[in-house]
């Protein structure tokens, strides 16, 4: 028995070391396949085109400019409602609600993370999209804000669900101490459970960003999909064209090796570009923040 | 114990086999050239409500025939000829030089063939006072030189334009005969803030509840809920509603025909297919959808 599970173990171990290694493995083939498709977009297109004005492909427009414009805009106006609500909601659920609420919201939440996101795009055009359009008196409904409202509903669960496991992880010493010392419960939430957890808490932001950031048909839905740069607070009120909702929109029609084929993996790698430097940025945040706490607990 | 672990790995290995096996087998006689024994038919969305329609009629009456129909758009579909992956190519515009000449590259002759009719309604909200504009009218309005419902005769409102995405057929259609009326040097592109949409759904929707909204879809998808302007080709009428007749006629000014293309003469059941959609029964199925017939 013993001698035939030794060359079963080491197949599952290098089985295990195989499935971590895949994972830079696919990154670096994911990276060299938009590099290799998206750069000759550079040598094609006048670098006049690509950072002009102007998105309308048909007729050899090129500008990324406003499709990252429409992009941060939605993301932006996804992060001012989701953060606030999510990190409240999350330390409701953590330490205030009594532990029956708890214990009804908790999986509610996490079945609100499961809902497919075309569902809730049908739901903005049909709910959303004219609610908008007649309570702000906007010309149309298919705005930033409908696509920002309807990110944020998808980044909530995952934020306030991950902000909720690292409240909890919190040992309850610390929370002990602090009462002890004379503090409020607000004050030793607020000062104490919420920095304390404040690791967990950016990261369960960063994956909710990273979900809005990433989210293509529910966008496409309710944004209008103009590619207009409206610089200042109305840019939110206005059409916008995200870079996910060009790719989905037209890589299916274009042919293989055309010059908007390549620009629209340019597009990609703006975008691959974007989400690796916010988490390498996110990561190097929370490695310095470790280091700090580390010493100051020992 | 044993047993076991040896049987649970092979199970996800066998799921995966079976996928493997049986994509290529779907895809493949589409892909052989001659006679193909499964006629494959890929294209423009606009048509493919008709196209299936089409292919369900003819399979019923001949059940050793095989069709495929598969939408995605004209590009896709002319690509998938080019490439032999498509026996037909459905298109809702004429084919590009650049795609003939690509074409030709590999060999393919396009031979081109007229199977239906399509009118290009113009569609605003029910309540809009507007109930007809010229074909200048309707340029100036997409090239963004008209901005306001009261400047054509309607309320004081903004209008807020609405075209399917680039990639469609109709909207290159739409480009080339609304807003540059024709004209082959005029260079007039869509205002930037007009609002492309992916589906003619989409632009249902928002013309169905937005006062505002002006948009453009293929006579088979209006529906009751909405209302169609009368258009006009010279800039003082006649103003005339879109349908199978207006078009039949040559009164309804922008109306486009809907094409098949296949690779050179088609030969065998890919040629009776043709011979069949171009007669009696197809073309009525043709009126039954919202299209015009063709003869």
């Amino acid at each position: 028995m013993a001698r035939t599970r030794h060359p079963f173990e080491a197949a599952i171990e290098a089985i295990i070391r195989l499935s971590g290694y895949s994972a830079i493995i696919f990154v670096a083939l994911i990276s060299l396949f938009l590099l290799r498709e998206g750069l000759p977009a550079f040598g094609e297109v006048p670098l006049a085109s690509l950072f002009g004005a102007r998105w309308y492909p048909i007729e050899g427009f090129y500008a990324l400019g406003p499709l990252i414009w429409g992009s941060l805009v939605v993301t932006v106006g996804a992060a001012l409602f989701a953060v606030p609500l999510g990190v409240a909601a999350a330390m409701f659920i953590a330490e205030v609600a009594p532990r029956w609420l708890r214990e009804i919201l908790k999986p509610l939440v996490e079945i609100l993370a499961g809902l497919p996101s075309v569902v809730l795009g049908f739901l903005g055009v049909v709910v959303l999209v004219p609610a908008i359009r007649e309570s702000l008196g906007l010309p149309t409904g298919l705005t930033a804000l409908t696509g920002s409202l309807l990110l944020a509903g998808m980044a909530l669960p995952t934020i306030v669900s991950v902000a909720e496991d690292a409240l909890d992880a919190v040992p309850s010493a610390y929370k002990i101490g602090s009462l002890a010392l004379g503090a409020s419960r607000w004050q030793t939430l607020w000062r104490v459970t919420l920095p304390a957890a404040r690791t967990g808490v950016l990261t369960a932001i960063m994956l909710g960003i990273g979900r809005a950031i990433g989210e293509t048909m529910a966008v496409m839905m309710v944004t209008g999909n103009a590619p207009v740069v409206l610089l200042g607070p109305q840019a939110l009120v206005a059409p916008v064209r995200t870079m996910t909702a060009t790719v989905a929109a037209e890589m299916g029609e274009v042919a293989r090796g055309s010059v908007h084929y390549h620009v629209l993996f340019t597009v990609g790698l703006v975008l691959f570009a974007i989400s690796f430097v916010v988490n390498v940025l996110a990561s190097m945040v929370l490695l310095k923040r470790r280091a700090a706490s580390g010493r100051m607990l020992s | 114990m044993l047993r076991r672990t040896r049987v649970h790995p092979a199970l996800p290995v066998l799921a995966l086999l079976a996928i493997a096996c049986s994509g290529p087998r779907d895809a493949a006689p589409g892909a052989s050239a001659g006679a193909p024994r499964v006629i494959t038919d890929i294209g423009s969305d606009t048509m493919v409500n008709l196209a299936l329609a089409w292919a369900e009629a003819y399979v019923a009456a001949r059940p050793e025939v095989r069709l495929s129909v598969t939408g995605g758009g004209t590009g896709t579909g002319i690509t998938a000829l080019i490439n032999g992956t498509a026996d037909i190519a459905n298109a809702s515009r004429e084919m590009k030089k650049e795609e003939v000449a690509e074409a030709r590259a590999k060999g393919v002759e396009p031979k081109e063939h007229v199977v239906a009719r399509d009118a290009i309604a113009i569609i605003v909200h029910k309540s809009n006072p507007v109930a007809r504009l010229t074909i200048r009218q309707l340029s100036d309005i997409y090239a963004g030189k008209i901005s306001n419902w009261r400047e054509v005769g309607g309320d004081d409102r903004p209008i807020v334009r609405l075209s399917r995405e680039t990639n469609s057929g109709t909207h290159v259609f739409f480009l080339e005969a609304v807003v540059r009326r024709g004209d082959k040097k005029d260079k007039t592109l869509l205002s930037t803030d007009t609002l492309l949409l992916p589906s003619s759904e989409g632009i249902t929707a928002e013309v169905v509840q937005n006062p505002n909204a002006i948009g453009y879809e293929g006579l088979g998808y209006v529906t009751e809920e909405m209302k169609v302007v009368a258009v006009s080709k010279g800039d003082d009428g006649p103003f005339v509603m879109p349908s199978a007749d207006t078009v039949d006629d040559g009164r309804y000014p922008i109306a486009r025909d809907l094409y098949f293309y296949t690779r050179g003469e088609p030969q065998g059941p890919l040629g009776d297919y043709i011979r069949w959609v171009l007669g009696g029964d197809a073309q009525r199925i043709v009126r039954q959808l919202g299209f015009v017939p063709v003869n």
